[in-house]
């Protein structure tokens, strides 16, 4: 990113704020779908698919994931292999088949 | 001695040292909020019942509150570092500075939320809801204090760096700022999961 | 190279003058901080053997007492010279422990990782010297706490090295301090592998590809992942069970728990399991971490003492990087005995004997370089070479433990202790011995004796069977581990020669490493100076800095030009072609 012209920064600081509004959207949508009391299956994708989509945007642009070196897209990749293993085959051992 | 890439970038990666640095410590950081989540899981499938955040006495104004203050948090985290990329140190140190304030706002309203559990005589050791409760959202504020005390480093003492070595300051903000804006990411995680489900 | 070219760094050496605490005790240099982490990890290594020997004693012996014992350790552990169950609970538990964490761990990534790695790959030093240093000192007062909570009311953590719930959360005090000890010492190892990834990907020397790189460092590459990843949920397993202990949380206690005909007054609705899980998930990569390194200081010795490339080096590489990635998916095969369902076991059976492929076409590959060379039987090689067939049987050993029909059978019995002793203690630490061997002249400018050194290697292999071989018949015979009295069943009764013969073993073993002990401070200061930098013949990169090291390691950044293991190519006038030399 240092390259990057003032120009070119005062462009990000416009995403930014687009970035912001939507995040500050998300977070109302998520809450208003709560009161509505959907059952706990849909409660829960929704809430869990607006939160992937809120941590996306941060991360792909507050942490400029979007533009980032494929050296870091290979340790996340390799990183979120593990934490998949670490989040399913515990819940999957408790089970009894 | 010089450390080689420790501010210019590495010509086959694309990146400085630091850079590499931070983002394994991140991910280092998404293991272990990983495994917290998995116990989450799994103690919540064990569980005969699961009380709703919102059932047991959470506040779910105060939480959004908080994700607002969090997410403008990391909005003026970003600005600081676009500043200071403009040459405009005045504004940054304005824009860090609000950073840190609404880092203690978050902090502020935290504190409500824990006494007035107290005041109820709920703590961890209620039950297994709170308990998760307490752990996650205590290491998630520990996280909100370490990065407190980074970026109070770097507004303050740590500025002299600007005006001898404009780039390698402009590097630790940046960094400073990957590591507050995974202290976001991972309190929008938090929110659904604690309070809305 | 002529004195004016050396004049320049000498001369800028010498404005950055160091006092001796900041040269010593308190450097940012990556060689006095391998060093410190070595002697350190030695001084552990040496006090969790000394645990062990204790507690043979009552394995040996039950309840015979040893006054003058008694008198130095006093009522809480040996009253009267007769250990306490307790006080054995201790011992093995702190055996483990100590073994694992403050022992061998250090002495293979934070000693030798430090200390070789950036010299293998031209580096002046680490990415983040300051974290590099930081990452010591963690693991210094990781290492003095776990020493401290000795002294704690009812003793050290008397858990097991696993601390398995619910017993942990509700052990005497010194299983707090187990966890802070634990803590402190998951923070150094995750500052050192951050340390060690990014210096080997941003800061290998003009003409080093990976494709060039010495079999140990794409070992420590791999460790410094499987710590970086594997470690932080332990972490977060150690929070929670201090949650557990000291805010009355309920993680890993179920409910209804009755402990000595009295309900906890805990909620309960926690899981026991979880902690298995979490614990095995940093701990079964941990295995891989003690032995990868182990494997690749393995290689560099037996390329170089056998003059000829290394047979398959890109095999060995795909090998470790295989085993690096699966080592996440096996973990369960600890838990075979905690009533998982049929197809989850299924699961980790599989993983479990894919995950031994690699380990054999590594040791295979090992092996197949000795063919057809002539082999040079120095102290380092010697060591090197036993290391195959010892990790041989502590792995093969591995495959009845990794099929749930044969594991029912052996788990919980001396055989479980066997395999995994033949792994790390033949194994590792044979390759650690090869190690030290290999580079001490590098370090200190002399030579170890190499008469001392065969009387250490000969006398360390002899008895290191004579402990672990029985332990194998011992378990298979149905004998279970961790019983304080081994004669209180009647099979253990029958079992009592054997179990006397493994202590005299192991107290010979020890008494074997005294002439290693004499050589290690003898040869420091008498031991033969060596001549050259490069006192083996060798090919990789360490051997053309200057001996010892100096600050910044190399006078002008070193160039490569081949690949790591090039002896006796044909038509070359010596047997080995270093990777920094260019020839036509």
């Amino acid at each position: 990113m240092s390259a990057d012209s003032a120009e070119e920064i005062r462009k990000h600081v416009k995403v930014y704020i687009t970035v912001f509004a939507a995040l500050a959207a998300l977070t109302i949508i998520t809450v208003g779908i709560s009161y509505l009391h959907l059952p706990a299956f849909w409660a829960i994708t929704f809430a869990l698919l607006v939160a992937t989509v809120k941590g996306s945007l941060v991360a792909c642009y507050f942490m400029h994931l979007i533009s980032e070196r494929a050296i870091i897209f290979w340790v996340l990749i390799v990183c979120l292999i593990f934490f998949a293993h670490l989040l399913l085959l515990p819940v999957a051992t408790s089970s009894h088949y | 001695m010089e450390i080689p890439y420790s501010v210019k970038a590495n010509p086959v990666t694309g990146i400085p040292n630091g850079k590499f640095g931070i983002w394994l410590f991140l991910a280092s950081e998404v293991m272990l909020f990983g495994a917290l989540f998995s116990s989450y899981v799994l103690l919540r499938v064990g569980a005969d019942v699961w009380p709703h955040g919102r059932d047991v006495g959470l506040s779910i104004p105060l939480a959004t509150l908080n994700t607002m203050v969090l997410i403008a948090s990391s909005v003026t985290m970003v600005m600081a570092w676009a500043s200071l990329k403009m040459d405009q140190f005045k504004k940054f140190r304005l824009y860090l500075g609000l950073t840190i304030l609404l880092a203690f706002g978050f902090l502020v309203v935290k504190y409500f939320e824990y006494t007035a559990k107290f005041h109820h005589e709920i703590y961890p050791s209620t039950s297994t809801f709170f308990a998760i409760y307490f752990t996650l959202t205590g290491l998630h504020g520990l996280h909100v204090i370490g990065g407190i005390i980074v970026n109070s480093y770097l507004w303050g003492p740590g500025a002299k760096v600007w005006r001898s070595e404009p780039d390698r300051f402009a590097n630790r903000i940046e960094y400073a700022g990957l590591y507050w804006h995974f202290v976001d990411l991972v309190w929008i995680f938090l929110f659904p999961v604690l309070y809305l489900l | 190279m002529s004195e004016v070219v050396n004049h320049h760094p000498v001369h800028e050496a010498h404005h950055e003058e160091l006092g001796f605490l900041r040269k010593y005790v308190f450097s940012t240099d990556h060689k006095v901080i391998g060093i410190q982490y070595g002697l350190t990890a030695l001084v552990f290594l040496l006090f969790g053997f000394s645990l062990i020997m204790l507690l043979r004693w009552q394995l040996a012996y039950p309840g015979k007492p040893v006054i003058w014992l008694g008198k130095i350790l006093g009522e809480n552990f040996m009253p009267g010279g007769i250990m306490l169950p307790e006080f054995y609970n201790m011992l093995g538990a702190m055996h483990g422990t100590i073994m694992v964490f403050l022992g061998i761990v250090p002495l293979a990534v934070g000693a030798f990782g430090n200390y070789v790695m950036p010299l293998q790959i031209g580096a002046p030093d680490m990415a983040f010297p300051k974290i590099n240093a930081a990452s010591y000192w963690f693991y210094f007062v990781g290492g003095v706490v776990m020493l401290y909570s000795f002294f704690v009311p009812g003793g050290p953590a008397q858990g097991g090295w696993t601390s398995y719930t619910p017993l942990a959360d509700i052990a005497p005090v010194g299983q707090t301090w187990w966890l802070v000890g634990m803590v402190f010492l998951i923070t150094s190892s995750l500052l050192g592998s951050i340390n060690f990834i990014v210096t080997i990907v941003q800061m290998r020397t003009k003409g080093l590809s990976f494709w060039r790189l010495p079999v140990f460092v794409w070992a420590q590459f791999v460790t410094a992942f499987l710590l970086l990843l594997a470690f932080p949920p332990l972490e977060a397993a150690a929070v929670l069970q201090l949650m557990d202990r000291l805010a009355g949380t309920s993680f890993f206690l179920p409910s209804g728990l009755v402990v000595s005909g009295q309900m906890i007054p805990n909620t309960g609705g926690g899981s026991p399991l979880l902690w298995q899980h979490l614990f095995w998930f940093l701990a079964h990569p941990e295995v891989y971490v003690l032995i990868l390194p182990g494997m690749g200081i393995v290689a560099e010795v037996i390329a170089n003492n056998t003059r000829k490339p290394l047979w398959g080096y890109k095999t060995i590489v795909f090998s470790i990087l295989f085993i690096g990635g699966m080592s996440f998916t096996v973990w369960a095969h600890h838990m075979f005995m905690t009533g998982m369902g049929t197809t989850m076991s299924t699961f980790f059976q599989t993983t479990t004997m894919i995950i031994s492929i690699p380990s054999v076409i590594i040791l295979t590959s090992l092996l197949l370089s000795l063919w057809g060379a002539s082999i040079r039987f120095t102290t380092p090689m010697l060591f090197a070479i036993a290391f195959l067939p010892m990790f041989a049987i502590g792995g093969l050993t591995g495959l009845p433990l990794g099929l749930t029909t044969s594991d029912i059978h052996l788990h919980d019995t001396w055989y479980v202790i066997g395999h995994f002793h033949y792994v790390v203690a033949p194994g590792t630490i044979f390759a650690l011995f090869a190690g030290i061997y290999y580079w001490y002249p590098k370090v200190t400018g002399r030579m170890l004796n190499s008469v001392l050194g065969k009387i250490h290697f000969w006398l360390s292999l002899v008895f290191m069977n004579g402990v672990f071989l029985p332990m194998l018949i011992q378990g298979m015979a149905g004998m279970n581990r961790r019983y304080y009295d081994p004669t209180a069943t009647p099979w253990g009764k029958a079992m009592q020669p054997f179990m006397e013969f493994i202590s005299w073993s192991a107290w010979l073993l020890a008494i074997s490493q005294i002439p290693f002990v004499i050589n290690f401070f003898w040869s420091m200061w008498k031991g033969r100076k060596v001549t050259s930098d490069n006192p083996w013949d060798a090919t990789t990169l360490e051997w053309s800095a200057p001996t010892p090291p100096p600050h910044g390691n190399f006078p002008t950044p070193p160039e490569v030009y081949r690949e790591p293991y090039e002896y006796s190519v044909p038509g070359k006038e010596k047997d080995f072609s270093p990777q920094f030399i260019k020839e036509a």
